[in-house]
Parts: structure tokens; sequence; C-alpha cells
């Protein structure tokens, strides 16, 4: 493994407190170490800012969905094209983006670890054998719980014991990493023609409400000890007036507690933040939600940016993605994943000069802005419904730059200006802020900040470097520069090993996928098997021994065993 | 004008992508540079000049700048793509996406031209003097918004799908036009001289077709009036049409289908 001396660098590192010092930082067998290893390769870094290698908490990168969006939107692939070079395979897609593109350019980014969420447990195999195929990255995913039948029943029953026991099995069934929810209740509810409107609208049959549900599951998620907490899109995604949902949906498990991390994350929050109840009058709610996530104590947002792009949206959202066609008559299509949700896939053309686009672009960078914390707040695009993740830079200049968004203002649908509060904001993050928005929360919002999100030692090797001379460059007025910068990592690091100069790949690795494996007690484990056994045979339409993903099936895994014996002893 | 002359030598088996065949590109540029431009063969990297004998002068101007291809090119696809300005000539037939993008200028083929021809198109000339394939002044696939302005003029037949999902532009066909002429239209003209066999203007829900010669009308589209020499879009036609509104399948459609009686 590769030894490196990055000298000179000034270091942005929120996590350990290192904000803007010149230090320099030593790599020996892929970790970070205290000393320079004998030997070991320079790197000057002087004029250039260092932070932790990027981590991606929330983007659709695999699985499914992606792969039908890709299918769905040839004319997309037409849009960007890679050309195979004699280290890289080629690729396309703008917004859905190949398997090995998908890696590459999320690596020129300076981002070393993604997660994808969403991922229907019956989908896992392809799930994972697309993980496989994109390079340069640590990857993960989360298995979707939201409509699925056991978790709905043993729920209802009380039986929460049973429900950490079946979730334990699904986890390591799906080889995923935690547990998604998504418009919970709503899913299942799509099956009978119906969605689950507010908290306590009960699902049809199952007689559960939403609430139940993220409680539930929280306690679950607690329970098992998993290192994320439970990943939450709420209900209501994109509807008018839905920002009431949101709050409601914040306080739900207030009762969960952890020390390390919140109890909840709420997912692209941006699409949650709705006012008004005609899209005449459709306005920005994201200060009260701001408001409400600034006053509790157990939940962390991502923000979920529109970047006024031609994207796809894709979610596990089913009855979403029809209202979203019945609003544009795109192509659109909605798959029933048998017991256990209901994703869609539509475009969008988030257009500048419509209204409701340019709130919603406003709407994204209010919430950056107006939460005070920034660990509390973490910058994705929901990949690719907000926009790709290729966009990121141009976020980062618009969340450090107020004269770049007094710029877009100008240009976007006077709407933006009226209907936000964006316009009164003066607030420009630093070069700390967006180390903690773009690596350093993420990683400890997915219990990975031990290895991940920092430069401290025992870290894992992955760090980014961006040519910007802190000294000699106010973001503020240089915002090209900056999105710039950010574009095209001067350097990627991962576990010691260059993978990108100057923005063009030099080396092809492939990363680890993370899964979490907990163990609840012996004999409720094999109570909830016979159930499970019992239904695979009843409604499934597979055999139970053909559904879990096997240990060989996943490329370089690390595996996050978790005693979670306590569970039903 | 000044030209610049593309003789073909032999040419593969394997299909060209020559997409670097356009005045904007040979505009200013010596016949050596013009000559070791890209030009893909398979997945090879090729230059042009491995192909064509390159002769001629070009302007400094790309709307100065002619293009005369001699001979037949049906194994090369995407002449002229993008073309802003300028004429290209193809003395023979041409393959595949010929003007595909094009903005302005003139393209004209002697011979026929496959499938794809300006594909998208958003201004300019395309003359087809043979027939053309399918997928004239069609969408790319999976688009919804195909051909937004400009003319196409084939003097000859065209195939299927002719004008998927156009949103602007001519495109005039002097011979027969393959089912679906028309296919999800929005605006634009098409004017179908010949006959066309059925389905003209299926889901169309804007623009006008006009079809001289026989062709079954969908049940979706209802009769409105008789029209004596009608001008749509500036075109001035000859003789009694019956129109028809429709395609009434979509919601709120505003197509129109002529028929000349």
């Amino acid at each position: 493994m590769a030894s490196l001396i990055i000298k000179n660098g000034t270091v942005y590192d929120p996590a350990n407190n290192v904000n803007g010092e010149k230090m320099d930082i030593y790599i020996k067998d892929g970790k970070i170490v205290e000393k320079a290893a004998r030997g070991a390769k320079k790197i000057d870094c002087n004029g250039k800012i260092i932070m932790p290698g990027g981590v991606e908490i929330h983007s659709h990168i695999a699985g499914g969905k992606v792969n039908s969006g890709r299918l769905l939107r040839p004319e997309d692939h037409k849009k960007l094209v890679m050309p195979k070079t004699k280290l890289t395979r080629s690729g396309s897609g703008f917004s859905t983006p190949s398997t090995f593109m998908t890696g590459y350019l999320y690596s020129k980014l300076g981002y070393t670890t993604a997660m994808t969420p969403a991922m229907p447990p019956l989908m896992a195999r392809h799930t994972h054998e697309e993980l496989n195929d994109i390079p340069m990255l640590d990857k993960g995913s989360y298995p979707l719980t939201d409509g699925n039948w056991f978790i709905m029943r043993y729920l209802k029953d009380g039986d929460i014991e049973k429900a950490a026991a079946y979730a334990a099995w699904l986890l390591r069934s799906t080889k995923g990493f935690a547990l998604k929810i998504t418009n919970p209740g709503g899913t299942e509810a799509w099956g009978w023609g119906k969605n689950c409107k507010s908290l306590d609208d009960p699902v049809p049959y199952f007689d559960i409400t939403p609430r139940e549900i993220i409680k539930g599951l929280a306690e679950v998620n607690e329970m098992l000890g998993l290192p994320h907490s439970i990943h939450l899109q709420a209900n209501n995604l994109g509807r008018l007036g839905n920002y009431e949902t949101t709050i409601d949906t914040i306080k739900v498990p207030s009762g969960t507690k952890n020390k390390d991390r919140q109890t909840l994350h709420l997912t692209h929050v941006q699409f949650h933040s709705y006012g008004g109840d005609s899209w005449k009058n459709f306005e920005s709610e994201a200060e009260t939600v701001a408001k409400a996530v600034n006053k509790t104590d157990n939940a962390i947002i991502d923000t979920g940016n529109v970047t006024l792009d031609n994207t796809t949206t894709m979610t596990a959202d089913g009855p979403m993605e029809y209202y979203l066609q019945s609003l544009t008559h795109f192509k659109w299509m909605n798959r029933d994943v048998e017991l256990e949700t209901a994703p869609g896939i539509t475009p969008f053309i988030y257009s500048p000069k419509m209204s409701t686009a340019a709130i919603q672009w406003a709407i994204g960078l209010e919430l950056g802005l107006l939460i005070k914390d920034p660990w509390k707040v973490l910058m994705t695009t929901d990949h690719p419904n907000g926009g790709p993740f290729t966009r990121y830079p141009r976020i980062i200049s618009w969340l450090m730059s107020r004269p770049a968004r007094d710029e877009m203002l100008e240009k976007v649908n006077a709407a933006a200006g009226k209907r936000s509060s964006l316009a009164s904001i003066d607030r420009e993050y630093d070069f700390n802020d967006i180390a903690t928005v773009t690596r350093a929360g993420q990683a400890r919002s997915l219990g990975l900040s031990e290895t991940k999100g920092h430069l401290g030692i025992g870290a894992h090797g992955d760090v980014a470097v961006y040519d910007i001379d802190p000294d000699n460059m106010d973001p503020s007025k240089d915002f090209k520069g900056i999105e710039k910068a950010f574009s095209a990592a001067a350097y990627t690091i991962k576990g010691g090993e260059v993978l990108v100069r100057d923005g063009e790949i030099v080396k092809v690795t492939y990363g680890n996928t993370y899964w979490t494996n907990p163990h609840v007690d012996k004999s409720l484990e094999k109570e909830v098997l016979s159930d499970i056994e019992y239904n695979f045979k009843r409604y499934y339409s597979v055999n139970l021994a053909n559904y879990p993903v096997q240990d060989k099936y996943v490329k370089n895994p690390i595996e996050l065993k978790i005693d979670a014996q306590k569970v039903g002893a | 004008m000044k030209e610049i002359i593309l003789t073909p030598k032999e040419l593969p088996d394997v299909g060209l992508i020559a997409e670097t065949i356009t005045p904007d590109l040979f505009a200013g540029k010596s016949i050596g540079k013009i000559a070791s431009l890209l030009i893909f063969a398979g997945n090879q990297r090729k230059k042009l000049g491995d192909f064509f004998e390159v002769a001629g002068k070009s302007a400094d101007d790309a709307s100065d700048t002619r293009i005369v291809i001699k001979g037949d090119i049906t194994k090369v696809k995407m002449v002229g793509k993008g073309t802003k300005a300028g004429e290209i000539v193809i003395e023979g037939s041409a393959g595949m996406y010929v003007g595909e993008e094009m903005r302005g200028g003139k393209i004209t083929v002697l011979g026929n031209v496959d499938s794809f021809a300006g594909q998208t198109m958003r201004g300019g000339e395309l003359v087809i003097k043979g027939n053309a394939g399918d997928y004239l002044g069609a969408a790319y696939r999976g688009d919804w918004r195909g051909m937004r302005g400009g003319v196409i003029l084939v003097e000859g037949n065209a195939g299927a799908e002719t004008g998927l999902f156009m949103v602007g532009g001519k495109i005039k066909i002097k011979g027969n036009c393959g089912t679906f002429a028309g296919v999800h239209m929005k605006k634009g003209l098409i004017i179908i001289e010949g006959q066309t066999p059925e389905r003209a203007g299926a889901e169309m829900t804007g623009g006008s077709i006009v079809v001289m010669g026989d062709t079954d009308i969908l049940p979706t589209f209802a009769p409105v009036n008789e029209e004596k020499n009608p001008e749509i879009d500036g075109e001035k036609l000859k003789g009694t049409f019956q129109t028809y509104s429709g395609d009434h399948a979509e919601r709120g459609a505003k197509g129109m289908l002529y028929k000349f009686v």
C-alpha cells in the first residue's frame, strides 16, 4: 500500500476542529498516521486546500430504478458521452450516468464514498451488480422498509422485537447498510390506488398509520444499534402545503435517543418545504422548516437542491411520480415490487423561467443557509431528482457567495425572489462549512465517522485537494473560480492512492461495499424466519432460498457486525 | 463561394461516423488540416484523409464554404451534423443521420438518404433528390421534442414515422410516405404529395399534415369542413381539401389533417 506525504496545504477538517491550518498529512498503508513513513511519496499542495474525501449520503447511483431511468431516457445519454481512454471505460448519461462513469465523475469531484438510497429488497441483487461495477468509491445501499408487509404487520401487532429481527434479516439478506423509509405507508396504499396524505392516514387493509411506521422503525433502528439512523423520505413529497407534514414528521421519533448521532435523517427536505394551496400561490416554507430543524436535537436533514436542469426523477414513491407526470404529461413508468414497495420514474425539466422551479431552487439554498448548524444540513441534490450530482460545485458556489445568488436571482423567474426569503439572506458559507456539509456531516450521520469524513489519525487515507488558495481568493467575489476548482479536484486520494490529478483520472480502483449485519437472539430469529418462510410460500414470486444476496456476490465487502443479542433475549 | 471537394476512396464495410464533415469545421482550415479531421471507423479513430481525397479551398467563413462530395457515401453517417451555415452537396446517396441537429445552411443530396435524416433539425434546408429512409425529421430516440425548424424537401418517397414528435418547421415529400407520418406531432407542417397508407397524424396534438394522394384516416379524427386553396404556415395549396381535426385520442388535440378531394 502506498505511503504519502501531503505537504503545505491548507487543511479544513471540521470533525477535528481544524479550520484552515497549514499542515502536513501522512498516509501509510491506506490510513492516516502521525509520522511520515520512510520513502513516502511527497505531494506539494502549497496554495491549495485540503479536505477529507467527499462522502455522499443520498444519491441514486445504482439499482432497478436507476437502470430503468437509463432505459426510459435514451435522449439523456446523448447529452453527455465519455469516450474510452487507456485507463477508463466509456460511458454516457447526464442525469443517469452509466455505472463506470458514475464512479469517475464522483472521483473527479473529490468524492471517495457514496451511498445509494431506496433499494427495493427484491432488487438487491441487481443493485449490488451495479455497485460492483462502480469504480473509485466506497459504497453502500439502504433497503426500503416503508411498505413492507412484514414490518407493517409486526408494528401493527406491537411486536417491535419481531420487527427488529425481521429488519436484521432484511439487512443481511440484501447486504444493506441502513433502513430507508420512503413515503411510509403511501407506497403500499398506492397498490390500492390511494396514498397516505397525512401522518395519521391509515394504510388500507393493514390499518397502520405513517406515524406508527416511522416511530416503530426508529425504535427498531436504535434497538439494533445500526450505524446510521432511519433514513426517511417524508410523506407528501412535492405536494403543496407539505411543510406541515414535514414538521410533524421531525417530531415523531423524538422519544428515541442516540448519543453519537441523530435518530432521524430526513432526506431531500427541499421537496418537503412547500407552502400555498395552488401552483399559482406556491411559496417557500423553508424558514418554518429550518426553525423546526434548528430546534430539534435528534433530527438532521439533507437538502435535495434543485439545480435547474433537465433531469430524471426517480423515487420509491410511486404515487408521487404519477402525480408529477399528470402535471407534465411526460413519459413515466411505475412498478409494484410485490410485498415491498412501488417506485416510479419520470423526466422533469426544471426550467429557470418557470416560477415553481425557480422557487424550488431558492428553497434548497434557503435550507442550507437558514439552518444554523452545518452539521444538521447536508448538501445533496437527491441525484438525479433535483439535478445531477455533477452540479455540486455550482451549489457550493451559491452557498459561498451572495453575489452568485444575486446573479441567479436576476436570471431566474422573479417568483424566486418574491416567494422565498433567499434574497434577504446574507450568510455565506466558509470552507469549513462546505467541508461539513459535503463530507464530515455525512460521515457522522452515517455512523462512519471513525474512518470517514475526517483527517485525524486512523481515518482512511481519503483526501480531496482543490486548487484554491484561500489567502488569495475571495469565494464571495470569485464564485466562478470556486465552481471551477470544485469541479475538478487537484488530487483525489483514496486509501493513500492518487486516483485523480488535475481533474483527470490517473488510476482506477474499486472500493468496498459496506453492509451491516446485526445479530439478534437466536430463538427470536427462528420464530421470525418461520413467519418469513410462510409468507414467501404464500405471496412472493420468488423462492426464499433465491432471495438473499450471497456473500460472494458483493465485491470487496465490509461487513459491520453488530451484536444485538439483547433483542428478544 | 469557395469549394472543398471530397472524393471517396475505397470505403470500409464498417460504417464511418463523419460528423466532422460540415462547413463550420472546414472554414478557415487548410486542405492538410481538413484531411486530418477525426472520423470514427467503428471504434477506431481515423482521419478524414484516410477515406477521402480532399481538394479545393475553404473560405474563412462557413457561410462562404461549399463542400461537394463526389460519389456514394451510403456507409458514412452524420454528414453535416449540427451545420450552422454554408452548403454541402452530396453527388450520390448518403448514410444515416444526414443533417442531424442542423441549424442553418443547406445540404443537398442528389441520391437517396438512409434513416434519421434531419433528426431534431432546428433550421436550414435539407434537400433530398432521391428517396429518404424512415424517421425523416424525427426526434432522437426517447425524446419528445423532434424537428424544431427549417425545411426538408424530398423529391422521391419517404419512410415510416416521418416527422416523429415534430414541434416546428416543414417537411415536403413529392412522392409517397410510409405509415405514421407526423406521429406525436405538436407543431409544424408536413405535405405529402403522393399517398401514405394509413395512420397519418396518430397522437398528434397540433400542427398540420396535408395528404394529396390516397390515405386511410384514423377513426379518431373528426371531419371539420371543406376548404378551397387553403394557406397553411405560408404554403399556398391549390385545390379543395377535406379537413379533419385530431388526434382526439389525445386530450385537447388541435392537429389538422388536410385531404385532397
